[in-house]
């Protein structure tokens, strides 16, 4: 807890600044702006905590998002398929790429480095292949649907500013995903192995199925956050879309107090490490007019992050230490 | 005055004093021993004496002058030379390379290969190795590994030679050729520091004795009171019949029967042997020589490759250890923080572990549970902890064990197999888990216990099952058990098939 308040107080502080530095940071289009993005961001960055929490890593994320968000405008507007069979599809594809990356890491032993690296090739390859490398889109169809990503919920009495339908969507995958986490025996048995895999297993837990499913539930999310995405700006291509984007996932994770050696991993954190790196960019753009200088910004701050929650931890331990030896 | 003396040396880790001010002082050319139980700070000494760890507080002296041995190098440069009892060697490089790691000669920048060749060759006939310098190292007997490994120490030119359990996984032939190492290198001048719970070689080869016992010393030996006795007395501080809290147990009807099972990693040899409800049973012999791997293919780890279990009349075939968990089987293992505990997990997390699907509310954790399970553990197992809430990372070693065994208990096993239960914790936390292993008997518990520690197999075993190199060569009821008819069996000199 004391980790997400350190984190909290960072968001709070960068936003406080964004709002004595630009004008333009309070207005309620860039609050909403930024909440959407939070929300999409948010999605994916839940997935690979769970990957990360056993200990693992998933780099395909951003070309999961690249092959499920150019497929599916790809499959109904090229393909003419009906909207619930390119749902299926989409959904089929991302489960199977995340069982496929767990039983190669489980069973073949492989690393999660190698087998994701190759699947961020693969999957992004696959779908300039297939899409010819042409932009795809909705066009002026599928209204409803985009409402998933672009819709707003006013609130009463409240002028200016509405809530962005992606932050709903959003709110449930992050509540199941906590309970999923903290209340079932299936989060502490991934909590567990992420700590120890040996003593896990010893202690009657099937590592390797757990292991799976959170690769699946990653892939599985980052497919979610396809959809949504290409739901946000209607149109991708294919060579750039999700690009870096596994890089956000990971990077909002630890700052969110996922640990990468595993075992560790809080759900509201990732929401919050989310927000801070959309605010980050946000602030270095309306602030500098530099966004060419974005990534060395936000990669300071999260190096900086990480250290200082470094120290904090050898503090700590430091401390239990004396006080268990004094007592 | 001394070649090295250490005074008062302590050493913390976290949540245990390893070395409450030990001294300790060692001659030119002679062979101190350091004995003691595990747990007892042997290991913590003589890292500090090789400037592997530094010391909290304390002096050592070399030549009667005050040295700072804050690393490795430091204190080869002292000429002190320490060898782990798992050895250090890059086992893909040859012998040459391994003696010079570090220390390459070298010739225009490059290593000169000739040179090490040829210089290697004199440390190799110094401890009596014949082999050619440029084998590759993985291709040599672990006793050749050890000879390379002083060879490698003398090349330092050590004055001072620590030895760690050097025979823990030697042969016996391999363990006699080691003797006559040490006693030529005593005879020119070098000083070894010979650490060992194997009480018959310490009265072999020591010139005197230093007993270490829950951090401190205990007490000195010269070489005409060296006795068995003598030294059992200062290591645990008491009489050995007083410290196994052994009674006789009523054996009930077979808990685990066990034919011919086959080992992966002795898969021509077969294994049978039955443990009845309440006996407690010692699984006895060297490193090496098959028992963790029985244990670990009857828990599923590894699992069998013929055979046949059976639990409590039931044939079962445990493919994983979750299989043999709901078999009723339960096992400790030997590494405690590798495979027993989460180090970084509280205690309430660690002891509910196996029992969460038990209790489980339809996929949901049963909170309320979980918190009185582990209440009930931590006073029925007296694990010493602040809360239930504790990192088990900070607790002793033996409260961590407990953890273990409470882990196991939560679900009450028909059978609990326990490998090396006492392994690096300290005299008092060893009695209170003897404790529990006979509580768990009387209340109809069948007890499998590996054990390389005589006076554990000894003082605790209703019956003791030995095993030599895969095979079980014997098995010996209470009334016939002494050290030498373990040893007997454990070397294969002998083989008695009573069962």
């Amino acid at each position: 807890m004391k980790k997400l308040l350190g984190i909290f107080g960072l968001l709070l502080a960068v936003c406080l600044f964004a709002m004595w530095a630009s004008e333009s940071f309070r207005s309620g289009y860039n609050v909403e702006n930024l909440i959407r993005r939070t929300a999409l961001f948010g999605v994916i960055g839940i997935g690979v905590a769970f990957v990360i929490v056993t200990g693992g890593i998933d780099l395909s994320i951003g070309s999961v998002i690249c092959l499920v968000g150019c497929g599916l405008p790809w499959l109904l507007t090229v393909q003419k398929w009906s909207l619930p069979a390119a749902l299926l599809a989409v959904t089929v594809v991302s489960v199977g790429i995340g069982l496929m990356h767990g039983l190669l890491i489980t069973k073949l032993r492989l690393q999660p480095f190698i087998v994701t690296l190759c699947g961020l090739m693969l999957y992004r390859g696959i779908t300039r292949g297939f899409t010819g490398d042409q932009t795809v889109g909705f066009g002026d169809g599928f209204k409803g649907l985009r409402v998933l990503s672009t819709g707003k919920i006013p609130i009463p009495f409240v002028q200016g500013f509405e809530i962005p339908a992606p932050w709903v969507v959003l709110v449930i995958v992050a509540v199941i995903a906590a309970i999923f986490l903290n209340r079932t025996i299936y989060g502490r048995y991934l909590l567990a192995l992420g700590r120890n895999e040996d003593a896990a297993r010893y202690s009657g837990i099937n590592t390797g199925a757990m292991t799976i499913l959170a690769y699946v539930i990653c892939s599985t999310l980052a497919g979610l956050g396809g959809v949504l995405f290409v739901l946000d700006v209607n149109s991708a291509q294919p060579v750039d879309f999700g690009n870096f984007y596994e890089l956000y996932a990971i990077a909002a994770a630890v700052l969110g107090g996922c640990s990468l050696r595993g075992g560790e991993g809080s759900i509201l954190g990732v929401i919050i490490g989310t927000a801070l790196i959309l605010v980050l960019r946000n602030v270095v753009t309306l602030v500098t007019n530099h966004s060419n200088i974005e990534f060395a910004i936000i990669g300071t701050v999260i190096l900086a992050g990480v250290i200082a929650d470094e120290l904090v931890k050898r503090y700590a331990v430091k401390r239990r230490a004396a006080r268990a030896l004094a007592e | 005055m001394p070649l090295l003396e250490a005074r008062s040396l302590t050493k913390s880790f976290p949540g245990v004093r390893a070395l409450k001010g030990v001294s300790l002082t060692v001659q030119q050319g002679e062979v101190l021993a350091v004995i003691g139980e595990n747990g007892a700070g042997k290991s913590t000494l003589m890292k500090i004496l090789a400037g592997v760890q530094t010391a909290d507080s304390g002096e050592i002296l070399l030549d009667g002058r005050s040295v700072a041995l804050r690393s490795v190098y430091d204190a080869l440069a002292s000429g002190i030379a320490l060898i782990h009892q798992e050895l250090n060697l890059a086992d893909n490089l040859d012998v040459a390379a391994n003696i010079f790691l570090g220390r390459e000669p070298r010739r225009f920048g490059l290593m000169d290969t000739a040179r090490m060749q040829r210089e290697a060759r004199q440390f190799l006939d110094a401890v009596g190795l014949d082999v050619k310098p440029d084998t590759l190292v993985s291709t040599l007997a672990i006793g050749q590994q050890q000879l390379v490994e002083i060879a490698k120490a003398l090349s330092t030119r050590a004055r001072v030679l620590i030895m760690d359990e050097p025979t823990s996984s030697l042969s016996a032939r391999e363990a006699d050729n080691l003797f006559k190492v040490i006693r030529d290198l005593r005879a020119r001048g070098v000083s070894i520091v010979y650490i060992s719970h194997r009480l018959g070689e310490v009265k072999l080869l020591a010139d005197r004795v230093t007993v270490l016992r829950d951090g401190e010393n205990s007490g000195d030996l010269s070489r005409e009171e060296v006795s068995h006795a003598a030294m059992v007395k200062l290591m645990v501080g008491r009489d050995l019949s007083q410290f196994y809290p052994h009674t006789p147990h009523q054996a009930g009807e077979v808990a685990l029967q066990v034919e011919r099972l086959r080992t992966p990693a002795h898969p021509r040899h077969e294994v049978s042997f039955q443990i009845r409800a309440g006996e407690i049973v010692g699984l006895a012999g060297l490193v090496g020589a098959g028992r963790t791997e029985v244990l670990l293919s009857l828990f599923g780890v590894t699992p069998a490759l013929g055979g046949t279990i059976r639990v409590g009349g039931r044939e079962v075939s445990p493919r994983s250890p979750q299989a043999a968990i709901e078999a009723g089987l339960a096992l400790v293992p030997e590494d405690r923080k590798k495979q027993g505990v989460l180090l970084e997990m509280p205690v309430r997390e660690n002891v509910s572990l196996a029992s969460l699907r038990r209790d489980q509310r339809g996929g949901f954790l049963n909170q309320r549970r979980e918190t009185e399970l582990s209440a009930g553990m931590i006073s029925a197992m007296r694990i010493k902890t602040p809360s239930d809430r504790q990192v088990v990372q900070f607790l002793s070693g033996g409260n961590q064990q407990k953890v273990v065994l409470g882990k196991w208990l939560a679900i009450q096993p028909r059978v609990l197999f326990l490998d090396e239960p006492t392994r690096g914790i300290d005299v008092g936390a060893k009695q209170e888990i003897y404790k529990l292993m006979e509580e768990l008997a009387h209340q109809g518990v069948a007890i499998l216990f590996v054990s390389s520690e005589m006076e554990e197999i000894l003082g605790m075993s209703d019956r003791v099952l030995v095993m030599h190199e895969g095979r079980l060569t014997g098995e010996l009821p209470r009334h016939e058990l002494s050290e030498e008819a373990v040893m007997h069996l454990a070397t294969g000199l002998a083989t008695s098939l009573t069962a």
